[in-house]
């Protein structure tokens, strides 16, 4: 029987890049896919009769320039498109609009604070500063400051020079980023309540925390520090959906000879004198390898796959004390016009950017308040996009998809699971919120998916339907990521490795964890590298 | 959502006009707009070479609407403003205006503007970029201060040339030829009020008009109705740059970068890089600033921004500056270049590291001939004078009037 | 006009620590204080006719060492081991009791856990209670020679070993509730354990980052006695060591020499008018009242005024005093030693947090009482107690504000929390006060009526307490010096930030 250089669990984002440098580097390489199609959460679905779906992950900014030139991802079929600035609802009718020509941007600031319009020259320079620093670390290994090795004090060094070559008072404003909540960090900026909760609303995209909770600063940097082509903080769209990001690696992968095999379920790691040798799928298949790659998070790797017998004593209850909370919900929707909203002017330049139905701060925490319950707001936040208005392949002429992401939504309700009434419920919640800002918008709608954690759990396999694999706070990224000890991909098990967002440096549609890990699994395998280096350091 | 964007969806994307909109878009026939702080805004209406020598050789007006206005008023409005600004802010008298920067807590120049002391305890702060986030945190603290933004409240008019006195004075404003240089002094005008103060941006004669915006339009015309036997012109943002770099004045995004916008450590500049160290008062016990500017102007500065006269005829925009003639040792870079019409040189302002001041300085030039690039290495005299400081910029009363 | 070495204003016990140690060293030292009488927040109040109690009826955590350097022994003072702290949980269940290293009242499985996780949380506040004596240093600025504080504590985490400074790495961030849930299962159990890393802070058991470290700085010294003792030692040290107290003497303003040569601290201006000359004053009062109110930003840089203006100092503690005709009687309990907690589990601390995010109390407050005269009963007639409790989370900015019937509110429904578990608590009660945070501004002079002047959080902690160019005790104008809650380490009864600014006034 055929063994294999290496198998990759799970045909994400993560998976396929770490497959495609795997396999560029000369091995053999099989990606298992438990579903019929490939991508994770960046995945293109046509669930509507001529509307694609990207029913998952639904905006790029985080993809590594470097790897999508490095991969040759354009020729493979990426096209990657900026879109222009959000529209952010607040209390009572009012709107501000996000103009993408700086005067512009600047008189629409100043109509509500002229304090806020000077105010966000600052926090622009200051969010581009902190993002330079953090964008050297993303396609760097996480050194190991407990039992550090040589390497590990190299990296150590480099990133002590980077951080004191940021000044007294930014080391100092660095830390403050890092550890505040987003509500406070804001609070030195802006005087103005919609100004304030628009900004704020990246802090708790995707987190179990709140504006209010000490961190959320770090999250609302984490939305921010991508780019497209350079412009930092810039947001894109996938021509074709999220999905042309997997079908673009899945083809570099394929063009180096990879293998994707698909409804392949693995049921277990395949563990021998204390390596990993290969997988069992859930039909009994057998295959070996001689390196073993998980793009699964890393609590279902630990307590779904692997026989806890050829785990060490401990890690089973890190991964079981790993914090992967299922906090959003996502409502997908066909649309048979544009709808219209109310106080937003009719121009096509600002009906192609985003949508942000907020509120307040307090209308936020209020929707966190509600998580914490087990229940979801009546208001929630909910964060909108119409990429049809740019992208002509995902909807038929003159119809448009939706994507609408929500905060909060529990994983699991107080009185019990997610039934398909309760999920029904969730969504009218939605519709009804947007419903509020643009009536009439009911009865455009042809074809609706609402997707609360469990469905992103049972269809995409993240524990909890948590969007990072795993929460971004400070007990949880570098160092700590997955598990303190564990940080450099490599797993307690021989010849184990992960290389999903559970590693460092987190969520979002990167590519980069399975770079990082293809690069660390080629040095053990003295093979030579073919993962690119960054090409921020020169920002 | 604002009348305008009903009838006109495309009102927000639109810039703000200013008050002198409509007479200015009637003479800019070139149709040649920019911006400046959300306000159309024009480079030059017929030919920048042409309305630079308006300012040189008549009179020429330009548009300072969009400059930002801010209102600093109270019983501790002085205090809070002699903190602030690096100048000593109690030495100005009522109906006075004072060039002034301030810095940040490290000494880094956050902006430069002027105060006009409009009354005891009635402050105007003028600046080009917005600076209301700063100037708030820096009355943080005082009780008996406020500050308004009254930027898009006041119409000002730049009025500059060696004509503009009389022009001035036919237009009936009585003794203006008495005016000092950084005086303010108020005229009836309509049955309001017309502020005028002896100042400018372009380093020759030249006088500010100021008055509230719905009066903006009758200035104008009253003004342009006195100045038409003197040809007078609206002048934009190109021929106020050449003006400007004449009389060795900084521009925000040329010579410095406002320290509260920099991405990069120590990308911004002190008062003593940007030449400005006499606008440093260390008598005074306490400003923003101090303590590190004092470390500085006992270490030395970095960098010095340096007048250069250049041989040749071609401008050194953007070019690197270099100790030798070969071009192995890279001291500093040019910040603005022109060839200067009025002095018939070729100048420049560079950041030059202080330390070669004293010795050969040569530039790099890159420039082309019909597509086809050349570069060529031109040695640099330092000129420790403006370009263009006419005696009749500071006589009172002016020539001629 | 009277001259002095050394100004201290605020005669709280940072103060009177500080000014002792001066004096001791030879200087001579005028300790100012607002009030009637020294102690701060220590300082007895009579709030019913015959009826006194302090705002910090004891301390839990004063440090040993600044005990044995002020010879506060020899004062009177006696730090007793630490009392038991009990959880009430109002259901008629058992009380859980931890005793420094013994817990009772808890299940099998959680008492196995209970030894190994307090074993090594002490480990790591014990790596790091030598930095709570420490000056922080300067980053980017100091010496690098400075930054030896911070080395050793690296160094005392890699002693512990590979395993424990993995771990401490991990935990010092984690929210309360997720350190307390990796170990047990009792929320009651959970909520005590979780309860020393929230109090007297903006902290509920979800918030990460900062908690932690306020647990491990309050195990770091764990000692009990009263506040009241603790005051009265302190004042005879400081009169033994030459000290000049004055009260009833608030300060006006911090006076400044201004030349062109710079700025100098000179001395002060009592709100009488009287001015007094010293070669340095040293703030006890907290970071904003002494920069903003008595300094006046005039002196100071914009960017550090603002910081100094932003620090989150909005108190979320009332304290309520209640006069009983009796011993009060808890389920459960033979006697009300110690510390006795009213929040029953970790969700019933988050959701009272949760109404204060909005300016309001919430229904259910949670609450941390005890009676401090079992061992002071010279507060209370003889035979009669007073009960003194922590009412959390009552912000300082009440939306409706602060009035006299929005605190007979809070007060009842604390009352109803407590009387869950002393049912016949009510007919006992000859009197009470509530003092909202608002209060606690007033009576006591603390900005926000915060208990750390500041609140403790990573941003505001260790060289960046109160704020940067600052956390070394030394303000940026010469001469003038902080001593209070407000620098590193932080508030409690602990002594240590009064000790470590007097160890730099000297340095």
């Amino acid at each position: 029987m055929k063994r294999y250089d290496a198998i990759v669990i799970g045909a994400g984002h993560n998976g396929l890049s770490a497959a495609a440098y795997l396999a560029k580097a000369g091995m053999e390489v099989l990606v298992v896919e438990k579903n019929d199609y490939i991508g994770g959460a960046a995945v293109s679905r046509e669930l509507h009769d001529g509307w694609t779906y990207s029913n998952c992950s639904y905006v790029c900014s985080m993809l590594r320039q470097a790897i999508h030139r490095d991969l040759d991802l354009s020729r493979h079929g990426l096209m990657l498109v900026p879109y222009l600035g959000t529209i952010s609802y607040g209390l009572n009718g009012e709107v501000m609009l996000g103009y993408h020509d700086e005067g512009a941007a600047h008189n629409e600031l100043k109509r509500f604070s002229p304090h806020d319009a000077d105010a966000m020259h600052r926090f622009e320079a200051d969010m581009n500063r902190y993002s330079q620093f953090i964008r050297k670390t993303l396609m760097r290994t996480p050194p190991d400051p407990v039992a550090p090795k040589i390497r590990d004090i190299h990296e150590l060094l480099f990133l002590g020079k980077q951080f004191w070559n940021l000044g007294e008072r930014e080391i100092y404003e660095y830390i403050r980023f890092f550890t505040m909540s987003a509500s406070e960090f804001l609070d030195d900026y802006f005087e103005h309540y919609l100004v304030k909760a628009s900004m704020a609303t990246p802090g708790i995209i995707g987190t179990a925390l709140g504006v209010e909770s000490p961190g959320s600063a770090y999250i609302l940097l984490h939305h921010v520090m991508g780019d497209v082509d350079g412009s930092i903080g810039a947001w894109g769209l996938a021509r074709g959906g999220m999905g042309a990001i997997s079908h673009a690696l899945a083809s570099a992968f394929q063009s180096f000879g990879g293998e994707i095999r698909r409804e392949a379920p693995v049921a277990q790691v395949l563990v021998q004198h204390g390596r990993a040798n290969g997988v069992v799928l859930e039909n009994g298949d057998e295959i070996y390898a001689n390196v073993v790659v998980s793009n699964l998070d890393a609590k279902r790797t630990f307590t779904k796959i692997m026989d806890p017998k050829d785990l060490p004593p401990g890690i089973v209850k890190k991964a079981e004390n790993y914090k992967i909370r299922g906090s959003s919900g996502k409502v997908n929707i066909a649309l048979s016009g544009l709808p219209k909203f109310i106080n937003v002017p009719d121009n096509r330049y600002i009906n192609r950017g985003g949508q942000a139905f907020i509120g307040s701060m307090e209308t936020l925490e209020r929707a966190y308040d509600c998580w914490k319950r087990g229940r979801w707001s009546d208001d929630p936040f909910i964060e909108s996009v119409i990429p049809s208005a740019w992208d002509p392949t995902v909807a038929p002429p003159g119809g448009h998809w939706m994507s609408n992401f929500i905060q909060y939504c529990p994983p699991e309700l107080e009185d019990g699971p997610w039934t398909p009434e309760k999920r029904d419920a969730f969504g009218k919640t939605v519709i009804d919120k947007i419903e509020r800002h643009a009536p009439g918008f009911s009865d455009l709608i042809e074809h609706m998916e609402v997707r609360t954690p469990y469905e992103i759990e049972q269809e995409v396999g993240l524990t909890e339907g948590n969007i990072f694999q795993g929460e971004l706070t400070i007990d949880q990224l570098l160092f700590n990521r997955p598990f303190p000890g564990y940080a450099q991909y490599r797993m307690p098990v021989k010849n184990l490795y992960m290389c999903g967002s559970s590693t460092h440096p987190g969520g979002g549609v990167s590519a980069t964890c399975g770079a990082n890990a293809a690069r660390e699994i080629l040095m053990d395998l003295k093979r030579p590298n073919t993962v690119p280096e960054d090409d921020c350091y020169d920002e | 959502m604002s009348e305008a964007m009903q009838t006109d969806p495309y009102a927000g994307e639109r810039l703000k006009e200013s008050p002198f909109h409509p007479r200015q878009a009637a003479l800019n026939l070139r149709e040649a707009w920019s911006s400046w702080n959300g306000y159309r805004f024009a480079e030059y209406y017929y030919d920048p070479e042409y309305e630079y020598f308006c300012i040189r050789n008549g009179c020429g007006t330009y548009d300072i609407c969009p400059m930002q206005k801010y209102r600093i008023s109270g019983a501790d409005a002085a205090a809070m403003l002699d903190r602030m600004v690096t100048r000593d802010v109690h030495k100005l008298a009522i109906d006075r205006v004072t060039y002034v920067v301030w810095c940040n807590d490290e000494g880094r120049v956050v902006d430069d503007g002027t105060i006009f002391r409009l009354g005891e305890q009635e402050y105007m702060l003028t600046c080009g970029s917005p600076c209301l986030a700063w100037i708030r945190k820096a009355a943080y603290g005082y009780e008996q201060v406020t500050v308004e933004d009254v930027s898009d409240e006041i119409a000002a008019l730049s009025f500059q040339g060696p004509t503009t006195c009389a022009v001035l004075k036919r237009m009936g404003l009585e003794g203006i030829e008495t005016l000092k240089p950084f005086g303010i002094r108020r005229f009836p005008f309509q049955g309001g009020e017309l502020m005028v103060s002896r100042t400018g941006f372009t380093g020759d004669l030249g006088y500010e008009l100021w008055i509230e915006k719905d009066r903006g339009l009758a200035m104008w015309d009253a003004l342009y109705a006195a100045g038409e036997p003197y040809q007078i012109q609206p002048y934009g943002e190109e021929a106020t740059n050449m003006a400007r770099l004449e009389a060795g004045f900084i521009m925000p995004d040329m010579e410095f970068a406002e320290a509260l916008k920099t991405v990069h450590f120590e990308h911004d500049q002190t008062p003593f890089e940007l030449d400005l160290g006499w606008l440093v008062d260390f008598k005074k016990p306490h400003f923003n600033g101090r303590r590190a500017l004092l470390e500085e102007k006992e270490r030395g500065t970095r960098y010095t921004l340096t007048k250069l006269d250049i041989e040749g005829n071609k401008p050194a925009e953007s070019s690197w500056i270099y100790r030798d003639r070969d071009c192995t040792k890279q001291i500093g870079y040019v910040t603005s270049a022109m060839w200067s019409p009025a002095a018939k040189a070729n100048i420049a302002l560079a950041m030059i590291e202080t330390e070669y001041l004293d010795g050969p300085i040569w530039a790099w030039i890159d420039y082309e001939k019909e597509l086809r690039q050349y570069g060529k290495v031109a040695r640099c005299t330092v000129s420790k004078r403006a370009f263009w400081a006419p005696p009749r910029a500071r006589a009172t009363p002016p020539p001629d009037c | 006009m009277r001259d002095f070495d050394t100004i201290v204003i605020g005669a709280g016990h940072n103060g009177l620590v500080c000014a002792t140690q001066l004096a001791r060293a030879g200087q001579r030292v005028l300790v100012l204080e607002a009030h009637g009488e020294a102690g701060g927040l220590a300082r007895a109040r009579e709030f019913h006719k015959g009826f006194k109690a302090p705002v910090a009826p004891s301390s839990h955590h004063f440090s040993p060492t600044v005990a044995r350097a002020l010879g506060l022994e020899q004062h009177g003072l006696k730090l007793a081991p630490p009392a038991p702290f009990t959880a009430l949980a109002g259901d008629g269940t058992a009380p859980r009791v931890v005793r420094g290293e013994t817990l009772a009242g808890a299940s099998v499985e959680d008492a196995a856990a209970w030894p190994e996780f307090r074993a090594r949380l002490q480990r790591f506040a014990d790596a790091l209670e030598p930095s709570w004596h420490k000056t922080m240093p300067r980053i980017a600025k100091g010496p690098v020679k400075s930054l030896l504080p911070l080395g050793q504590v690296g160094l005392r985490l890699r002693r512990l070993g590979k395993e424990d400074m993995r771990e401490f790495l991990r935990v010092f961030s984690l929210p309360m509730r997720d350190l307390v849930d990796e170990h047990f299962e009792d929320e009651a159990l959970k909520a005590l354990l979780a309860w020393d890393g929230l109090i007297g802070s903006r902290m509920a058991p979800r918030s990460p980052n900062n908690a932690v470290l306020m647990m491990l700085y309050r195990m770091a010294s764990q000692s009990h006695c009263a506040g009241t003792s603790l005051i009265h030692a302190l004042g005879s040290a400081a009169s033994a060591a030459g000290v000049t107290l004055e009260t009833n003497a608030p300060v006006a303003k911090i006076l400044v020499a201004a030349d062109s040569k710079g700025q100098q601290a000179a001395g002060v201006r009592l709100a009488s008018g009287e001015e007094i000359s010293a070669e340095q004053v040293i703030s006890s009062a907290d970071p904003q009242t002494t920069f903003v109110k008595l300094l006046g930003v005039q002196h100071l840089e914009v960017g550090f005024s603002n910081r100094i203006g932003r620090l989150r100092c909005n108190g979320l503690v009332a304290k309520l005093n209640i006069a009983l005709d009796g011993e009060p009687n808890f389920d459960g309990l033979e006697s009300a030693q110690g510390r006795l907690l009213f929040a029953p589990s970790l969700d019933a601390i988050e959701f009272a947090f949760d109404a204060s995010k909005y300016g309001e109390y919430s229904e259910q407050p949670v609450l941390e009482a005890c009676v401090p005269t079992l061992e002071t009963p010279e507060l209370a007639p003889a035979g009669q107690h007073v009960l003194s409790a922590h009412v959390m989370f009552a912000p300082h900015a009440l939306r409706a504000g602060w009035d006299e019937a929005a605190k007979a509110d809070l007060a009842a429904r604390a009352l109803a929390v407590m009387e869950r578990s002393a049912p016949g608590l009510r007919e006992q009660m000859l009197g009470h006060e509530l003092l909202s945070p608002v209060d606690l501004e007033q009576h006591y002079g603390v900005t926000g009526g915060h208990w750390h002047h500041t609140e403790f959080a990573l941003d505001q902690a260790l060289m960046m307490r109160p704020t940067y160019e600052a956390a070394q005790y030394e303000s940026p104008v010469a001469g003038l010096w902080l001593c209070g809650a407000g620098c590193h380490p932080a508030g409690d009864l602990t002594g240590m930030a009064g000790y470590n600014a007097a160890q730099e006034v000297l340095a």
